[in-house]
């Protein structure tokens, strides 16, 4: 406040940096390091420094399977989210002020209870002897049931339930920023509410759909809770690979390279994602 | 402003219906007097309920997760406020990069968080350590204060301080009699959604628990991928509870819109 | 049959009644502007034109046809929002565009009247900007266009002018004038600014808690006010609590604060009644001519004239003298004031007329 202090910033944030650099920094260097070193069942690791790690992921179709469902699971739960939470996000800009606060609870209370509660929901509702099955077996649907657990498909339908509402926040935000008066506009110039809805809300509300989407993607990517609990060891995917490595193999080497390779692809498509949005709409919005 | 036809609604209304479904199938099972899982319960029993009080491990691991997102959260304030006052005012080179670290935290993949604490733990030997878990939870919620921080840091009008600082307030003064009144309704919006965020952790904490600082969502996931029993659904809707009050407390302090949307919501 | 006919406009919000039985009639051709302060009603009527809203009773004819059950995007008017409200993600140009995309008109004919209405507000050379690289005049130019190119069989402008600071809101005053006049549709204006509905319009209506009080020319309302919220609203004016003692055909007599003033023939029985007296009719006189004398208490001045507050008998009076450059009273100076009787309104006398 005092002009010329110039150090001042530094000296604010000095204690949150410390911490940062101490806990975070370092460690994420150390596991970087770690997964260059070896390891065996009996002499456990190693403080050597080779490739052989990554070569392993790499050389190993099972590694790529697991990679391509993670990234399967993330981009279907990514598209379902954009899909519902773009139409949701509008429909809620456009409730009266009571239905709004109701539907704001309702849509976004859940991210405030654990993933684990709201997992086990999904378990009760999804397993073979689940509620879903139950009740479709006693309206007399099906006779045997439909397998959701330990699918891919329920660990996406969890997933979005988990991540929408991260999508509706990033959408709402950039329909907030629209003049109502844009739609009013498109009206009295002929437009029907569908050709409103494509030609002047959707556009106005792409921005935020593209960072939502890059939230949702880089969260599922990475999500552990929900594949754990319903995909067991059978659907594993990325994270639970590296939690299996780590507390169960013990070959935490193995399991460094795989998180380090988690990492850089969802470091890579994001930043990708970055440059794309930021050349699309670079001088249409501010 | 126009408002919603029937097609808006019945959308709607199926989607709050998805929203809402597993947490009220949690919170059905766990009235079961049955000892399996059984939804919609044959009769309403607290028989699980009961249950909970003959399990001192999850009550050990309630307490816990308590003692930890009160903690943690607390850190991470006392951190977060006076960064966020560097930040959301100055314009000094690293300014962007001292910003994008304190956020990092969402972007880097949690399991990878988990995996670094747990070598950086491990080799300095605090594995385990209620300290350890604190500073490791204070880091991944940081993020969170610090937004909401700085969104009332730059909201603040500049001149109430300025008027403090021309009749005569130090600069201590002016941050505690000026600053911090102006910013505090986002401190404690930060700080309730940091708690929040600490209480329910798991893919960090998973990796960096012993048995003696076992989590209640650590304790609930590992509870889980054994059995399903009406046991944790019970556990499960008291923490639904617990949450659902903490909004109704937040509502009043902040404002859960404000809390849940940031500042854009009016 | 007028162009366009509002009868028996009324539209409640709950409790509120936002517009009271409005009737007003529109010519072909012509500018109407909707005057009144804050809250009055006017957006409120401009949007039942538009088909924003629907009117609780009462009904809208354009050109022959009830619009009550056209819906907005079927009625073809041209519509100026407050914000503008350009569409953020289309160049100028697709801005100008939609509505005849909308109509199905064909790209040819699309790209010459979009050229032509862009040529129209001078904007030819910008049309491949995006709205937000364009200063406030710009876009407040690009809404014409747009609200323009459907031909509309009529504009409708809220407050169209009120985001501009006032150099370019006396520029852009000209300029729309010229607009409308050139393309000679008929228009509805909404503003509250007195100035600017004086200056552009062929006829000015007086709103006051969603009621029509006056409709007639500008010349004529600024004259002849129906009431004292009219002549305050229109311009500055002292407003004086008065009594009619007596009238007839030559003029009345009227007590005001222990004084006996001249006035002009009054319609109002002996009674109460607020007079109105332009500050501009007031003149500084000698002692000898003057109906009373004061003190110059205040004085303010504008560049093009003095504004003087004086105390008289009759309490605190205004009076503008047009400046000539020379010597004007100062403040604590002795002026004697006159004015000629008929420059006296009397009119209904109202609470809240001071
Ligand atoms: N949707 C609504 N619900 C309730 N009351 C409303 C609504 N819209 C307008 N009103 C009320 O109706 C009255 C007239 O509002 P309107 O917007 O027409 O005023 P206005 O003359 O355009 O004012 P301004 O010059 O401030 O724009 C106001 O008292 C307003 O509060
Ligand atoms: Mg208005």
């Amino acid at each position: 406040m005092k002009p010329g202090s110039r150090g001042r910033p530094w000296a604010l944030s000095a204690p949150a940096l410390l911490l940062f650099v101490v806990l975070l920094m370092v460690p994420l260097v150390m596991t970087f390091i770690l997964s260059f070193h070896s390891f065996s069942f009996y002499g456990g690791i190693a403080p050597t420094f080779s490739l052989e790690n990554y070569a392993e992921v790499l050389g190993d179709s099972y590694f790529y399977e697991i990679f391509g469902r993670t990234f399967a699971i993330a981009l279907a739960t990514t598209v379902i989210c954009a899909v519902v939470g773009l139409p949701q996000a509008y429909f809620l800009s456009r409730m009266r002020p009571f239905w709004r606060s109701v539907m704001i609870l309702v849509v976004l209370g859940p991210l405030l209870i654990s993933v684990v509660v709201r997992t086990l929901g999904w378990a009760i509702l999804l397993g073979n002897k689940g509620v879903i099955n139950t009740a479709l077996r006693d309206i007399g649907l099906i006779t045997s049931p439909i397998r959701m657990m330990y699918t891919s498909g329920g660990i996406v339908l969890a997933l979005v339930h988990v991540m929408v509402p991260f999508m509706i926040l990033a959408i709402w935000a950039a329909l907030q920023r629209q003049d109502p008066a844009t739609e009013a506009a498109a009206e009295s110039l002929g437009a029907r509410p569908f050709t409103i809805f494509r030609r002047i809300v959707l556009p106005q509300a792409m921005p935020g759909v593209l960072s939502g989407s890059l939230i949702v993607f880089s969260l599922s990517a990475s999500a552990f809770a929900t594949p754990a609990i319903l995909g067991g060891r059978r659907v594993k995917v990325v994270s639970t690979t590296v939690y299996d490595e780590f507390l169960n193999t013990l070959n935490w080497p193995l399991g460094a390279a795989i998180a380090i390779l988690l990492l850089v692809s969802v470091l890579t498509i994001m930043l990708a994602w970055n440059k794309l949005v930021e050349k699309r709409f670079a001088g249409v919005f501010e | 402003m126009r408002h919603n036809g029937p097609f808006a609604k019945i959308f709607s209304v199926v989607f709050a219906a998805f929203m809402l479904a597993p947490l009220v199938v949690v919170i059905g099972v766990s009235f079961t007097p049955e000892g399996f899982l059984e939804f919609p319960p044959s009769a309403i029993s607290l028989r699980w309920f009961r249950a909970i009080l003959d399990n001192p491990d999850f009550i050990e691991a309630a307490w816990i997760s308590l003692k930890l997102g009160v903690a943690s959260a607390t850190v991470s304030s006392v951190l977060a406020v006076p960064a966020a006052l560097a930040i959301g005012r100055g314009r000094f080179a690293g300014r962007d990069a001292l910003q994008a670290l304190f956020l990092s935290p969402l972007t880097v993949p949690t399991v990878v968080l988990g995996i670094a604490f747990l070598r950086f733990l491990t080799v300095f030997g605090a594995n385990g350590t209620f300290a350890g878990l604190m500073f490791c939870h204070a880091i991944i919620i940081m993020p969170f204060i610090l937004r909401l921080v700085l969104a009332s840091v730059t909201g603040l009008d500049r001149s109430t301080e300025q008027a403090a600082v021309s009749l005569g307030a130090s600069d201590w003064t002016v941050f505690r009699r000026v600053t911090l009144p102006a910013i505090l309704p986002g401190v404690i919006g930060g700080w309730v959604l940091a708690f929040i965020t600490s209480f329910d952790e798991l893919t960090v904490t998973v990796f960096i628990v012993s048995p003696t600082t076992t989590t209640l969502p650590v304790r609930l996931f590992s509870h889980i991928t054994q059995t399903t029993d009406p046991l944790v659904a019970s556990i499960s809707t008291v923490a639904i509870l617990f949450t659902v009050g903490l909004m109704f407390l937040v509502d009043r302090i902040y404002g859960l819109d404000r809390l849940l949307i940031g500042e854009g919501s009016r | 049959m007028p162009f366009l006919e509002l009868s028996g406009l009324t539209k409640r919000f709950g409790d509120v009644t936002a517009v009271d039985d409005f009737s007003l009639a529109v010519e072909k051709g012509e500018f109407v502007s909707l005057l009144g302060p804050s809250g009055c009603g006017k957006t409120t009527t401009l949007q039942m034109i538009a088909g924003f809203e629907q009117p609780s009773s009462g009904h809208i004819t354009l050109n022959g046809r009830r619009l009550d059950e056209v819906p907005a995007r079927q009625r073809g008017l041209g519509i100026v929002f407050q914000t503008y409200a350009l569409f953020p993600h289309m160049t100028v140009e697709e801005n100008v565009a939609f509505g005849l995309e909308m109509r199905g008109i064909g790209r040819q004919d699309r790209k010459r009247k979009v050229a032509a209405a862009l040529d129209l507000v001078h904007l030819s050379n910008l049309s491949a900007r995006y709205p937000r690289a364009m200063s406030g005049g710009q876009r407040q130019r690009v809404a014409l266009a747009r609200a323009l190119v459907i031909e509309p069989e009529l504009l409708l402008l809220d407050e169209p002018l009120s985001n501009l600071d006032a150099k370019l809101r006396e520029e852009m005053q000209l300029e729309l004038r010229r607009i409308q006049q050139e393309a000679g549709v008929t228009t509805l204006l909404v503003t509250h600014d007195q100035n600017e509905a004086m200056a552009l319009s062929d006829r000015v209506a007086v709103m006051h808690h969603g009621r029509l009080m006056q409709e007639e020319t500008p010349f004529h309302v600024y004259e002849n006010p129906k009431s004292s919220f009219i002549s305050t609203f229109l311009g500055k004016t002292n407003s004086l609590a008065a009594t009619v003692v007596k009238t007839d055909e030559a003029g009345s007599v009227l007590a005001c604060n222990g004084m006996e003033l001249k006035g002009p023939a009054a319609h109002h029985l002996p009674g109460p009644v607020t007079l109105s007296l332009r500050p501009e009719r007031i003149e500084i006189v000698e002692e000898n001519e003057a109906v009373l004398s004061g003190t110059v208490i205040e004085r303010i001045f504008l560049g093009d004239q003095w504004l003087f507050r004086i105390e008289t008998p009759l309490g605190p009076l205004l009076v503008v003298r047009r400046n000539r450059g020379l010597r004007e009273p100062e403040h604590g100076e002795a002026v004697h004031l006159a004015w000629t009787p008929e420059h006296l309104r009397v009119l209904p006398a109202e609470e809240g007329a001071a």
